[in-house]
């Protein structure tokens, strides 16, 4: 491509005056990458989560041994070396290949947290919005309630009533991660509620049903994608306490968080085996962080420098 | 000045006594709403998910005559808005069961344990605002600077790091490496039978009775958990301070505290940090209720005999009362730290007005 | 008018760099100013609050201030340290912000601010800065000084904010006050008792008054001489009493732009700007 090219694109998407939907679109979105862009640590997040994404979908590839059947009798505890990166835990089993088996995890609740939650918080405030008086009180209160709760201490005893798994980790996780998606959709309802394309629809005869589904809900998305972007590193931190604390998922599964625990018997002399499964954790909500940071400074321009 | 001036400041003071008094009334509504949707989830949990709620509470080894008492006496029996209505009651005044691991009143074992929880949550607090309070505002004041990027690193690194692998690693370093901190626990095990706790504050106490080694081998236990706690706590406060340092910093009033000559020092601390200040109480109190949170794992690494502690261990042994007990003891102090912060902030702030 | 100069302005420029190149918001202003009133009108983005700012030495860090000469009774403000900089702000050289709701620190009791300002500069004590306060606030016409002294900036109104904020610039009893829109932020019926406040005190004290305003009528019937400058340059310099006979385009049509009673303005006239006047 040439450079005419490129700069003749660059003026389309830039154009003052978008011929179409679709490039006045375009414009904003490649407006929104640009300011992405030239965050530095914003594209090192991206590049974090696109890693983990390919690490999970090739762990058959990229994983040397399996995750859950170990070599008892002659790899267990082995310090890192060049056949066990990062050394084998007490059954034997190789570190590295439990950690990259171990992104699927991660992934997993991460996902299910997320469309989980975000559905629940999306509903009740855009309901709550929408509807105003008693339904927007009562439903605000409820959200405020769950708010003022300590999330960790909730979640645990809830896990502790369904009983330990990262099935019931997850729901624990996703019930008490809804109530600020509520208030961001609250806020952006009580916005555009009034303003005349919504009356305009009233008028249309379109039932409310429709108009929160079809007119408010998708004005939300965009603020609820980076409100649940930056809360990923909190689910992951929350997940692998869980965990930690043996209420997560259950052995033989690669959890990170379970994978410290079981590695905390021998912290003293084999580290390794705590080490390399908390330095996952940590890369990857960092990753989440700095993605989360870059996508509201990008997105969001009033918030810029906070 | 006119008369409608005159009358209208006249007026303010009173004003500004019907706002507080409407701030106490709404603080009480949702106080009250709150800890009643704490008792109502903690029921919820404690009666509705398990199969069997004896069960749940008693373990399957108890001898029927037991399960049959303690049916009876949790009112299963009963339809569940009066069943609710008794763990309501039973809850105000402090009743949360029997432990079945400890085989104490769960209450009086929160009793014995809060306090060690208190301890290091508040240590850690105070580490946290010490630094992330002057950290945040140098941040803030020399914005883009190599500190601003050194703050902005180590508050993203305590937003991501798990701190109970933190606190592992810190073990093997301090502890197992360089001996300059204690095993896990709170005293030594020579003081625990020699020292008599006062306050159940361990440091305090050593130090009302001058016992000076024990303060010192308290100090060895604590110090690398609050530092730890510190560390998170310090994430956030100077996050949150170098925002609202910078949204104060942008304001026309300090132009004009330029423009009257003063120094960047005053400006900076006497105007700027004193508007952030009253934001910045909120913001240490939120981190004060997430530490006693965030005791639970550091206190499981740490064999700190905390209510995080107490928690995971009932867990692992399938106590129901002590669990629920302990979420609703951590809740409600959660809860109060929430409320009371904002009420401050209402109390706080000159600008305040009714409604 | 005295013949000394007390300020000296010679071909003042201020550059801010932004993502896209150098903005010169200020592009080589000059003019000279005795024991008098000057006001500088022009529209927003004219550089004149910029120009203010130069003088008093608020320029935002990133921006780069140049002159000639820029020179405040015989001090070369360009050249003197920070320090000598700072002692000069709100002691010798003082500025009124455009609006009291922002410009007065809202967790500060007015008497502080006041005070604060006065025991910056001088070594007084705190009962006497008290006193020379409360006299401050006697003297910008509030009746119940000790009262307001203790009130907080939100608890007056935009009017007695503004005059809490004359007082709070002109206890040091600078010799140059700088005032930048002090009145455009008011209600159309206290603007005229708070310029007649600090008409009365800058006549009394013998100041000169550099006066910023959009509003050229208000600044021709308040000053002796006028700038007008346009796209960051001067482009007329006039006494106010020959404003009538103006020379230059802009300034006609700045003029021209005032409703008179009496007269039909249909069409309402719209300014010229030529590009050929900024250059």
């Amino acid at each position: 491509m040439s450079a005419e090219t490129i700069q003749s694109r660059r003026e389309w998407l830039l154009s003052d005056r978008p011929a179409s939907r679709l490039q006045a679109r375009l414009g904003r979105a490649y407006v929104a990458w640009r300011r992405f862009s030239a965050n530095r640590l914003a594209l090192v997040g991206m590049l974090i989560i696109i890693a983990l994404v390919a690490v999970a979908a090739l762990a058959d590839v990229l994983a040397p041994y399996s995750a859950t059947v170990g070599d008892l009798k002659n790899a267990r505890l082995l310090a890192p070396s060049a056949a066990h990166w990062f050394g084998t835990d007490d059954l034997g089993r190789d570190i590295y290949s439990r950690i990259v088996y171990g992104a699927r995890w991660t992934l997993y609740v991460v996902i299910l947290v997320a469309i989980i939650a975000a559905p629940i918080g999306l509903l009740v405030g855009t309901v709550a919005g929408y509807a105003g008086g008693w339904t927007d009180t009562i439903l605000m209160r409820i959200t405020d309630i769950f708010l003022a709760f300590p999330k960790l201490v909730l979640a645990l005893a809830f896990v502790a009533a369904l009983g330990p798994g990262i099935e019931n980790a997850v729901l624990a996780i996703a019930i008490t991660s809804w109530p600020p998606y509520a208030r961001i959709a609250r806020a952006e309802t009580l916005t555009v509620r009034n303003s005349d394309y919504i009356k305009a629809v009233q008028l249309m005869g379109a039932s409310p049903f429709r108009i929160v589904l079809r007119h408010i809900m998708p004005l939300c998305i965009s603020s609820l994608i980076i409100r649940v972007t930056l809360d990923m590193a909190g689910i992951i931190l929350t997940a692998a306490g869980l965990g930690f604390l043996g209420l997560g998922a259950q052995p033989p599964l690669p959890e990170w968080g379970a994978m410290i625990a079981s590695g905390r018997r021998f912290i003293l002399d084999q580290w390794w085996v705590a080490a390399a499964p908390g330095a996952a954790i940590l890369i990857v909500s960092l990753g989440f962080n700095l993605l989360g940071d870059g996508l509201r400074d990008a997105l969001d321009p009033r918030s810029g420098d906070q | 000045m006119s008369v409608a001036e005159n009358q209208a400041a006249a007026g303010r003071g009173s004003a500004r006594a019907v706002a507080i008094l409407s701030s106490l009334g709404r603080f009480l509504v949702v106080a009250v709403t709150t800890y009643l949707g704490l008792l109502a989830v903690t029921f919820f949990i404690g009666r509705v998910i398990p199969i069997d709620p004896v069960l749940a509470v008693l373990g399957d080894r108890a001898p029927t005559a037991v399960v049959e008492r303690t049916r009876r006496e949790m009112g299963l029996d009963l339809p569940w808005i009066e069943q609710f209505y008794l763990y309501v009651k039973a809850a105000l005044r402090g009743d949360f069961g029997t432990s079945v691991l400890t085989t104490n009143p769960v209450m009086s074992d929160i009793r014995r344990v809060f306090p060690a929880t208190i301890e290091l949550a508040t240590l850690g607090t105070i580490i946290g605002a010490v630094i992330g309070v002057p950290l945040g505002v140098l941040a803030a004041v020399k914005r883009g600077s190599l500190i601003d990027q050194i703050a902005r690193v180590v508050g993203l690194i305590g937003y991501s790091v798990p701190i109970f692998w933190l606190g592992l690693l810190g073990l093997v370093l301090f502890y197992a490496k360089l001996q300059w901190i204690a095993f896990p626990a709170r005293l030594d095990v020579v003081y625990e039978y020699t020292f008599t706790p006062i306050t159940g504050f361990y440091l305090l106490d050593a130090a009302i009775q001058g016992q000076w080694d024990v303060f010192h081998d308290a100090w060895r236990h604590i110090v690398l958990p609050a530092a730890l706690l510190g560390y998170l706590s310090l994430a956030y406060i100077s996050r949150m301070t170098r925002s609202f340092m910078l949204n104060e910093l942008a304001q026309e009033y300090i132009v004009a505290a330029r423009a009257k000559g003063l120094s960047e020092r005053r400006i900076i601390w006497g105007h700027a940090l004193r508007n952030a200040a009253v934001p910045m109480v909120t913001v240490i109190a939120l981190s004060y209720a997430n530490l006693l949170e965030g005791s639970v794992l550091t206190e499981t690494v740490f064999s700190w005999p905390g209510i995080g502690l107490y928690i995971t261990n009932s867990l692992q042994n399938a106590d129901m009362n002590a669990v629920l007990g302990g979420t609703i003891a951590i809740g409600s102090v959660f809860i109060a730290i929430n409320l009371l912060s904002d009420l401050l902030y209402r109390l706080l702030d000159p600008r305040t007005k009714a409604g | 008018m005295s013949g000394d100069t007390l300020l000296e302005v010679d071909d003042l420029r201020v550059t801010f760099p932004t993502r896209t190149g150098l903005v010169q918001a200020v592009r080589g202003v000059s003019f000279s100013l005795g024991r008098e009133r000057l006001g500088i009108v022009g529209e927003s983005g004219s550089g004149k609050s910029q120009t203010g700012r130069a003088i008093m030495g608020l320029t935002p860090p990133q921006a780069e201030v140049s002159a000639r000469k820029l020179a405040f009774d015989g001090i070369d403000l360009l050249s003197i340290s920070p320090r000598e900089r700072r002692a000069l702000r709100g002691n010798r050289i003082a500025m009124i912000l455009q609006d009291p709701k922002y410009s007065l620190d809202p967790v500060m009791t007015i008497g502080r601010q006041i005070v604060e300002t006065l025991r910056t500069h001088e070594k007084v004590s705190k009962a006497e800065a008290r006193e020379r306060a409360l006299a401050m606030l006697q003297a910008v016409q509030i009746r119940d000084p000790a009262r307001v002294f203790d009130l907080y900036p939100h608890e007056v109104s935009g009017g007695m904010g503004q005059r809490a904020m004359i007082a709070m610039m002109l206890i040091t009893g600078p010799e140059l006050m700088i005032a930048d829109e002090p009145t455009s932020a008011l209600d159309v019926t206290v603007q005229l008792d708070v310029l007649k406040i600090l008409d009365k005190l800058v006549a009394e004290r013998g100041m000169g008054l550099i006066f910023i305003s959009h509003d050229l009528r208000l600044v021709s019937s308040f000053c002796d001489r006028v700038v007008v400058m346009y796209a960051g340059k001067v482009v007329e310099q006039i006494e106010a009493s020959e404003l009538r006979d103006a020379q230059h385009p802009y300034t006609r049509g700045l003029l021209n732009c005032m409703p008179r009673i009496g007269f039909e303005r249909h069409p309402l006239p719209v300014l010229d700007r030529k590009p050929e006047w900024a250059a």
